[in-house]
């Protein structure tokens, strides 16, 4: 593996190797210590739970119930980790693989689907969860991110002499974003402005199906060198390391220290989207590598190798597993087809004459669609 | 009272518009669950596999493997409730059903089942009366009484083996309209036909051409009910049956009104193997280089590698000696793995080989490759052939292996034929056919002796591959094959 390119594994915060041994790390030792065995089960039932849910999911989609699928798949222990770090007032922008993160944000899972079944644009009270709604344009988000957290900068969140009240942004892009200029724009932003905002950045190796290797030269998270930001990279398949430096990016960000960028080095196990076929653009020797690198079997084999898995918990947390997966199926076939004249509901938080000209126009153009005659 | 839902084609990618069903996991009576394994289909994209949605029995598949489904058609039916209890139409996921199944008059509908209606489907005249979804149904779905007798009339038979009567939920693609006679009267096409937007819709839907109905509403506007009816007097039969036969031999198609031909539209693998082939044919000037060979000394290698202990675990037979020495044979003449770049005005030298060996699977003739085969110990080549031949004979090819190839082997030979003259496979210069291995008198060391000969067939795209080039390439290979310590020289 080239030492220099975006694959290499130089400079990877790893305190959970592949075989589930723990690895001593004196610098980020103190992000991790407080964990119990407790918080460790829980971090390992977040990621089952969202995997639970992302298999349904995809299920769904191949019965034609949702238009659109996004797997997570092998990202889990990225979205858990980083999401278990973030608290109030710390508020997310996430892009739109982010369900592991949803779920340590309180969102009710379902609710994601009312996207991609085609009914809503998002179902979550952004403000009630810190978590602001899915963006499918990539990165476009990012600046809306940074605005965000110059705001919070604004309003007294950050550096406001009570550590425990200090907040800060937290924005969730892949690799491919970094590519775009809207992304590169809000580094900018961010890092000339020091505002209070976390990249997290999710390498999971493909652009669709462009690999890293045609978007980089180096490690992406030396992106943020030419910028002046502070960066990271970690394995993203270890949960715990992925806790440990949103721990510290987050702090850095809320003491008024300026913007961090984490490269969390993971792999899609799944698809891009349910639209695609992975076998085209990788192999199986591929993905057969990182399926030893599994994040959910990683601290599996820890809390397995040091007695705290019992069966007991194991079978309540499938269990649980399951039934979510059984309310998401049903939830989604109990939703109603909204009627088309909502589309025109939120475009403006107040009334807007344009949209209200369009709104009258598309409703006498749907009506033109009924046949009395033939419905009689 | 049992309970009945459909499954329908989803759309397994991004705005696709139909698939065909590579294999069923599933037969009718089979109890499912939620999620397991139920088809595999093909799209445009990708071969997929989509998971039951629901737990019960199969009561019916739909659709057969090799037909080309239309999203949103219905596939396949369960009993989701097949100890229960519940009345007809009572449990809410029932009428949830409805407007899937086959609307039974279709023209009583509200608009809200405007989707059913649209989507009938001529073939739905054909449904047995005996039909239980039928049964369960009419009573919720229909707002008016139904014409009853008329299923009784019409369900005349021409049942498809092993798949029961079909409920009109396999979309065919409308037909063209030289493949059967017009419908309704001679229209005038000067005039514009007058129909509202769902009319159309439906009539494009259908496969009715709107100039050939008769209209019938107010100031000669074609209705609903006028798009039905033109569709349903051309109600096709489907069969394939020699007279006095009772088996079909078609899996499908249809039966012309005269009753002396099936008319079975291209699609799937057929499709494409015929466009591949009027591409390279009419684009590609084709010249072929024969050779016959005693090849004799391969059949010898063959047996004694089968007998070795490292070779074991693979097939070994004259096929992959032939494939070894058409390698050896590029690496010697590399100017023969090219293509032909007709837009840019290029040619292609490959610094690779991805070897195609044209195979006759389920789905049709398909030519999976092995990649960088370029690069292959013989152990490995013959393993990756094994690989090869496996996938395909059980239609498990993926898309992959089919992409991407450079050279291409036929082996005729098993078919106990000669020789041919190949087509090569588009964007491919050249395709070697292998032909029999038969036992004949050959003049060997200045006897008359029997001796193991083979004929072989070199095709090449002669706007980049001379004839010269052809013929060296073919007597490499012939070279090899019949004295293949040949190949210790030249690796």
């Amino acid at each position: 593996m080239d030492r220099h390119g975006p694959l290499s594994d130089d400079g990877l915060v790893t305190l959970l190797d592949r075989h589930g041994e723990r690895l001593a790390d004196p610098d980020w030792e103190p992000y991790v210590e407080h964990l119990t065995a407790e918080d460790l089960r829980g971090f390992w039932r977040d990621m089952t739970m969202t995997r639970a849910f992302d298999m349904e999911a995809t299920s769904l989609q191949r019965q034609g119930e949702l238009g659109l699928w996004v797997p997570a798949l092998g990202q889990e222990a990225a979205q858990i980790g980083s999401g278990r770090a973030i608290r109030e007032p710390d508020y997310v922008f996430p892009s739109y693989r982010e369900h592991g993160v949803a779920f340590t944000r309180g969102v009710d899972l379902p609710q994601i689907l009312t996207l991609f079944r085609g009914l809503e644009h998002g179902s979550w009270d952004p403000a009630a969860h810190s978590f602001h709604l899915y963006t499918l344009v990539i990165g476009a988000h990012s600046l809306h991110a940074t605005g965000y957290a110059m705001a919070m900068d604004r309003d007294g969140l950050v550096a406001s002499g009570n550590p425990d009240a200090d907040g800060a942004v937290v924005c969730y892009y892949g690799d491919g974003a970094t590519s775009q200029g809207d992304v590169n724009e809000a580094h900018i932003f961010a890092a000339v402005n020091d505002a209070p905002i976390v990249f997290f950045v999710q390498n999971n190796q493909f652009a669709i199906s462009e690999p890293t290797t045609r978007q980089a030269k180096v490690p992406l998270a030396r992106r943020a060198d030419g910028v002046g930001i502070p960066s990271v990279r970690v394995d993203g398949n270890d949960v715990l390391a992925s806790y440990a430096v949103t721990q510290w990016a987050l702090k850095h960000a809320r003491s008024g220290a300026g913007p961090v960028l984490i490269e969390a080095f993971t792999y899609r196990m799944g698809a891009h989207t349910t639209s695609d076929d992975p076998t085209r653009y990788r192999t199986r020797a591929d993905e057969e590598h990182w399926a030893q690198r599994d994040p959910i079997a990683r601290l599996e084999a820890y809390l397995l190798k040091h007695g705290e898995l019992s069966d007991e918990f194991r079978a309540e947390v499938e269990a649980e597993a399951k039934a979510l997966g059984k309310r998401t199926r049903e939830a989604v076939k109990s939703w109603e087809r909204p009627p088309l004249l909502t589309m025109f509901d939120h475009v403006y938080a107040e009334p807007h004459q344009q949209v209200e000209a369009e709104r009258a126009w598309f409703d006498r153009y749907q009506r033109s669609f009924t046949d009395e005659g033939a419905h009689a | 009272m049992p309970t009945f839902e459909t499954f329908r084609m989803p759309d397994a990618g991004e705005g696709l518009t139909e698939a065909d069903i590579v294999t069923w996991h599933v037969a009718v009576g089979d109890t499912v669950e939620v999620n397991q394994p139920l088809l595999e289909v093909e799209t445009a994209k990708s071969l997929v596999e989509l998971p039951c949605p629901f737990d019960g029995v199969v009561t019916e598949l739909l659709a057969q493997v090799g037909d080309t489904v239309e999203v949103g058609a219905d596939i396949a039916r369960f009993d989701v409730d097949p100890a229960g209890e519940a009345a007809p139409g009572a449990d809410p996921t029932a009428t949830d059903a409805a407007p899937a199944a086959p609307a039974p008059d279709s023209a009583n509908h509200s608009g809200a089942d405007a989707r059913a209606s649209s989507v009938a489907e001529p073939a739905t005249a054909g449904v047995s009366s005996a039909d239980p979804v039928r049964a369960v149904e009419e009573p919720a779905g229909a707002q008016a009484p139904a014409p009853a007798q008329a299923p009784a009339d019409e369900g005349s038979g021409s049942v498809l083996v092993g798949y029961g009567v079909k409920a009109g939920a396999a979309h065919r693609r409308p037909r063209k309209s030289d493949a059967l006679e017009p419908i309704g009267g001679e229209g005038d096409s000067d005039y514009p036909v007058l129909a509202k937007p769902p009319v159309r819709k439906l009539a494009k839907e259908l496969g009715v051409d709107l100039t050939t109905v008769t209209p019938s509403g107010p100031g000669g506007l074609v209705t609903r009910e006028d798009v039905e009816s033109a569709s349903k007097a051309h109600s096709p039969r489907e069969l394939a049956l020699y007279p006095g036969d009772d088996q079909p031999w078609l899996a499908q198609g249809t039966m012309t009104r005269d009753g002396r031909a099936t008319r079975v539209p291209v699609k799937s693998v057929r499709k494409r193997t015929a466009e591949a082939m009027v591409s390279s044919a009419f684009t590609a000037p084709h010249v072929t280089v024969f050779l016959t060979v005693d090849v004799t000394e391969t059949m010898n290698l063959v047996a004694r590698l089968k007998a070795d202990r490292e070779f074991a675990d693979v097939r070994v037979t004259p096929l992959l000696i032939v494939a070894k020495a058409l390698l050896l044979a590029v690496r010697r003449h590399p100017e023969v793995n090219a293509s032909w770049d007709e837009e840019r005005q290029e040619i292609v030298y490959k610094h690779y080989v991805n070897l195609g060996i044209a195979a006759s699977t389920p789905r049709g003739l398909m030519v999976p490759n092995i990649k960088d085969a370029h690069r292959m110990p013989l152990h490995d080549l013959a393993e990756r052939l094994q690989d090869l031949t496996v996938a395909a004979r059980e239609g498990r090819t993926t898309p992959a292996a089919l992409q991407d190839g450079t050279i291409t082997i036929t082996n005729v030979g098993p078919l106990g034929i000669d020789t041919g003259t190949p087509i090569l496979n588009p964007g491919e210069s050249a395709i070697l056919a292998f032909g029999a291995i038969r036992q004949q008198p050959w003049v060997h060391e200045g006897e008359i002796q029997v001796r193991w000969v083979t004929q072989l067939a070199l095709s090449m795209d002669h706007r980049l591959v001379d004839g010269e080039l052809g013929a060296r390439v073919l007597a490499d290979v012939g070279r090899v094959m019949n004295d293949p310590a040949q190949g210790l020289v030249w690796a």
